[in-house]
């Protein structure tokens, strides 16, 4: 029974994933997009936890679904207004891209149904914070102190660039951006 | 390093009733393209990043999920996911800001308008 | 016994050339003036030091005046055998040329001091004489055919420059480019006659090339073209541009017009020096010419005579002042080279190469002095035409003395230097060719008539209307003239038969009387017709013009060579040759480069619309672009 309970967890996740994700792309208002989006990062994150990977699933929710899009909503809600609706597409533009994305689906989708994949048999290791904040900080073999540092240095990096390019400055309000070198 | 508990494929494929591989990828590779698809369709530049994060999103899935049932071993695939997740964040705050730079001197998110580099 | 010093005499000149010009617009003309005299000063007592140590302390090894290479330094080198190098050559003639240049140069620097006071292009002037006068001097010192043609082009320039040098003039800014260009062409066939005789002898040496042994191994092995050998064509070539720089007929269309310059750089230029290069080179090579070539040196003798008939018979017509004195300088040149195409090889057989050297010694001085002259004269009365003059004995008292000393000496009076050394080119060419003979004795004769002509109409004859009064130069350049005239006569007593001949043995002139008396009468009836013509105002000589008119008219137009040339350049030349080329330049080259940037300009124009700055079309492209590549992969890598 426990056996058909996880894959019908699975498919019922991976339907609403799916089912979501489409009306995220589609949905003519902008902040059901983003509502949409909400929630397939959060059935992303109930797939982790049926995985077993509490610490990821709990990362995904808290930066992705807690942090990153409240960003976008904060964003909607500075550049547009809350009813506002999408023009449709232009057809042309519509039908070709989904030409080539169902395409690539259909060929991605072949590649990976035809190729054997080989399930490992080794022991699998316990994935807890305990044993990521140990892998995270340390140096040896299997340790990600180095790619921590450099991510550090990464989102300091996009902290102060996205300070700088959003700050207000002199001569914004004019449309030419060259008045502004030229005025001075 | 904690005690690791000791699983088999088996016991592995009995925790997770018989799913495999595949379905994971045929799930990742779905959001992937409606991403893709997303991308290609939205004029409004926030829809635009919010189809990068599926996109992203979908990467992760894959990555976890390669992890879980080919290496169990390691968790290279764990880590993988959460840098990427640290990027995605990092990028989108620059490119909020970015849109909000735009924003100020276009009055408009509309990607259609912004086509200053153009030939 | 070192000649290392000797280095210094070009390279002084070229230090004041390089100072002077630097400083152009920092030193004062006086200051300029000094320096370049007192630097050529230098250069003419380190060339008589030269002289005296040359021919009085070396004096003769086995009876001969060695070849001594005074400074030697290798330039360029272009294979074990054969490299270029830089140096100085003492021998005879290069020690006698270091003394000529140097005086005439000495004398033309103190006279320009003079002559060209208040001229805004003082300096330039100085700087340019420098130039001149270092490149000369290297050219005379030469040790090989290679650096020869390098001091040989050097000439060619500061002639240029010099010509040019009232540059907002168009006529002289025309001769300046005129005789650039003749010059230049011919030097064309000089560099292939060097390229020809390197190419058989595999040197450049002088001292290798002139060795008799080498031109009879020359002679042996080299093959015949069109008839002639090899020698004799590269031979005939070299000529070609010595006679280019020696305004032999036909080349000699640029000499008059380079008249144009100041009168003290026709004087030292296109008198005394420069145009006797040519000369000087085929002396240069006159083993070769005499041992390797008869026909080359018939043909230098044809030439010769026929440029010094035909410019005599020019010079008779002209009313330029300059002018006459230029086509009787390329009639003296012209007897130069005679001198040369009737001479053999050592001994008595050398008559002729020494008197041709003798005649470029006297020449120099002579005319420089002439040239010297007729600048004061036109400094003084404003004008060039001789019909415009008249009566100046009174006012020019030295100038009329010593432009009748140079007179006296080009029409060869018996004591004067001309009279020396052109007595011994005829006698040269009366043991050697008679046709030769008899045209040097009549062009003797109208040497004397064109020559007095000119004196008794500019310092006889009746008193031009002048503007200001005539009155006499200032000191600085009555001095060069008194020195000169004492050296026209003088240098002519020169036992020049000791010091330079063709085998540097020495030679024993004795004038031969019975031509001498010929050349004497011959002179002397051309000064009675001169006297009788145009000592008083009378209207004979129209009188006469007009019973030969058609005669005259083309005497006056110098031949129409210069319409030749210029029918053949504009007519044929441009016509056929340059305008086609033109229009392929422009049509065919410029159009496939025009074509070329049309197309790319259109190409991009129709697709530039591809950058539309619309990003999802971009990204369209790129993502099926990559589901393209992917698809191709797989099918590749799969085989499926």
């Amino acid at each position: 029974m426990e056996i058909a309970a996880s894959k019908v967890i699975f498919y019922i996740i991976a339907a609403a994933i799916l089912f979501f994700a489409l009306l995220s792309v589609t949905s003519k208002r902008i902040l059901r997009a983003a509502t949409y989006l909400f929630i397939v990062l959060i059935s992303t994150a109930a797939l982790y936890f049926l995985l077993n990977y509490q610490f990821l699933g709990a990362v995904q929710i808290a930066l992705y679904a807690g942090g990153i899009v409240v960003m976008i909503i904060f964003s909607i809600l500075l550049t547009s207004h809350a009813g506002q609706k999408f023009e449709p597409v232009s057809r042309l533009k519509f039908f070709a891209s989904l030409l080539a994305v169902l395409v690539g689906w259909a060929l991605s989708l072949w590649v990976i149904l035809s190729h054997p994949f080989v399930a490992s048999s080794k022991e699998a290791v316990e994935v807890n914070m305990d044993s990521i904040g140990k892998a995270l900080l340390s140096y040896d073999r299997n340790g990600y102190v180095l790619v921590f540092e450099v991510i550090s240095i990464l989102l300091l990096a996009a902290m102060i660039g996205a300070i700088v390019i959003s700050k207000k400055q002199p001569g914004d309000g004019e449309t030419n951006p060259d008045n502004s070198k030229t005025s001075k | 390093m904690g005690k690791p508990i000791r699983i088999t494929l088996k016991q592995a494929n009995d925790m997770m009733g018989g799913l495999a591989l595949q379905d994971f990828l045929v799930v990742s590779t779905s959001m992937f393209f409606i991403g893709i698809f997303g991308f290609l369709t939205r004029r409004n530049l926030i829809t635009i990043l919010m189809s990068v994060e599926l996109i992203l999103n979908s990467v992760n899935i894959n990555f976890v999920a390669f992890n879980y049932f080919l290496h169990p071993e390691a968790m290279h695939g764990i880590f993988f996911a959460i840098f990427v997740i640290a990027v995605a964040a990092a990028e989108a705050a620059v490119a909020i800001a970015i849109i909000i730079n735009i924003y100020r001197r276009f009055k408009s998110i509309n990607i259609e308008n912004v086509s200053e580099m153009k030939y | 016994m070192s000649f290392q010093f000797t280095i210094l005499i070009p390279l002084i000149p070229l230090i004041s050339f390089l100072i002077i010009g630097f400083l152009y617009s920092k030193m004062s003309n006086k200051l300029a003036g000094i320096w370049g005299s007192v630097s050529i000063f230098s250069s003419f007592l380190l060339s008589l030091f030269t002289a005296y140590r040359y021919f009085f302390e070396v004096g003769r090894v086995n009876g001969v005046y060695p070849k001594i290479l005074g400074f030697d330094f290798e330039w360029l080198r272009f294979s074990d055998s054969l490299s270029a190098h830089l140096g100085t050559l003492i021998d005879p003639i290069s020690v006698m040329m270091l003394v000529v240049v140097t005086t005439v140069s000495l004398m033309v620097h103190i006279y320009s001091i003079g002559y060209m006071k208040g001229d805004r292009g003082f300096n330039r002037f100085f700087a340019f004489l420098s130039l001149f006068s270092f490149s000369m001097l290297g050219l005379v010192l030469s040790t090989n055919i290679f650096e020869i043609y390098i001091f040989w082009e050097l000439v060619g320039v500061s002639s240029y420059l010099l010509i040019g040098f009232y540059y907002e003039k168009n006529s002289a800014v025309a001769a300046s480019k005129k005789a650039f260009i003749v010059t230049r062409f011919a030097d064309l066939f000089f560099l292939i006659g060097i390229l020809i005789l390197s190419f058989y002898t595999k040197t450049f040496d002088f001292i290798s090339l002139t060795d008799p042994s080498n031109i009879a191994v020359m002679q042996t092995g080299s093959i015949t073209f069109m008839g002639l050998s090899v020698t004799t064509w590269a031979l005939l070539l070299i000529f070609i541009g010595g006679a280019g720089k020696s305004a032999m007929f036909p080349l000699h269309i640029w000499l008059p017009d380079a008249m144009e310059g100041p009168s003290p750089v026709s004087a030292l230029i296109h008198a005394a020096t420069m145009v006797v290069a040519g000369v000087f080179l085929v002396a240069r090579l006159f083993p070769i010419y005499a041992l390797g070539s008869d026909q080359a040196l018939q043909v230098i003798g044809y030439v010769g005579a026929f440029t010094s008939l035909f410019a005599a018979v020019i010079a008779m017509t002209q009313m330029d002042f300059k002018r006459v004195l230029a086509f009787s300088t390329i009639s003296q040149i012209g007897y130069m080279m005679v001198g040369l195409g009737v001479s053999g090889y050592g001994n008595e057989a050398g008559l002729g190469y020494m008197a041709s050297m003798f005649h470029l010694f006297t020449h120099a001085m002579f005319k420089a002095l002439l040239f010297l002259c007729a600048g004061s004269v036109i400094h003084v009365v404003h004008t060039n035409f001789i019909n415009e003059m008249g009566g100046l004995r009174k006012h020019m008292k030295i100038t009329h003395i010593t432009f009748l000393i140079a007179t006296l000496a080009i029409a060869g009076f018996p004591g004067f230097s001309g009279f020396f050394s052109k007595d011994e080119i005829i006698t040269a060419a009366y043991h050697n060719n008679k046709i030769i003979f008899y045209t040097e004795l009549l062009v003797a004769g109208i040497t004397a008539f064109y020559m007095f002509r000119l004196y008794f109409r500019v310092f006889w004859n009746q008193e031009a209307s002048y503007e200001h009064k005539p009155h006499e130069v200032e000191k600085t350049m009555t001095i060069p003239l008194i020195i000169l005239a004492f050296l026209s006569i003088a240098v002519g007593y020169i036992p020049f038969g000791n010091f330079i001949s063709s085998d540097s043995m020495p030679l024993e002139s004795h004038i031969n009387w019975g031509v001498a008396s010929a050349s004497i009468i011959v002179s002397f009836t051309g000064i009675i017709i001169a006297w009788v013509l145009y000592k008083k105002p009378s209207n004979l000589p129209e009188r006469i013009v007009s019973s030969i008119k058609v005669l005259y008219t083309w005497a006056y137009h110098k031949f129409y060579i210069d319409e030749v040339y210029l029918f053949v350049t504009k007519k044929i030349i441009f016509n056929l040759i340059s305008r086609p080329i033109a229009w392929f330049d422009r049509h065919v080259v410029d159009g496939a480069m025009n074509g070329i940037a049309w197309t790319t300009s259109w190409v991009s124009e129709s697709i530039k619309g591809l950058q539309s700055g619309q990003l999802q079309k971009y990204a369209l492209a790129f993502v099926s672009s990559t589901i393209i590549l992917s698809a191709l992969l797989i099918y590749i890598l799969l085989n499926v």
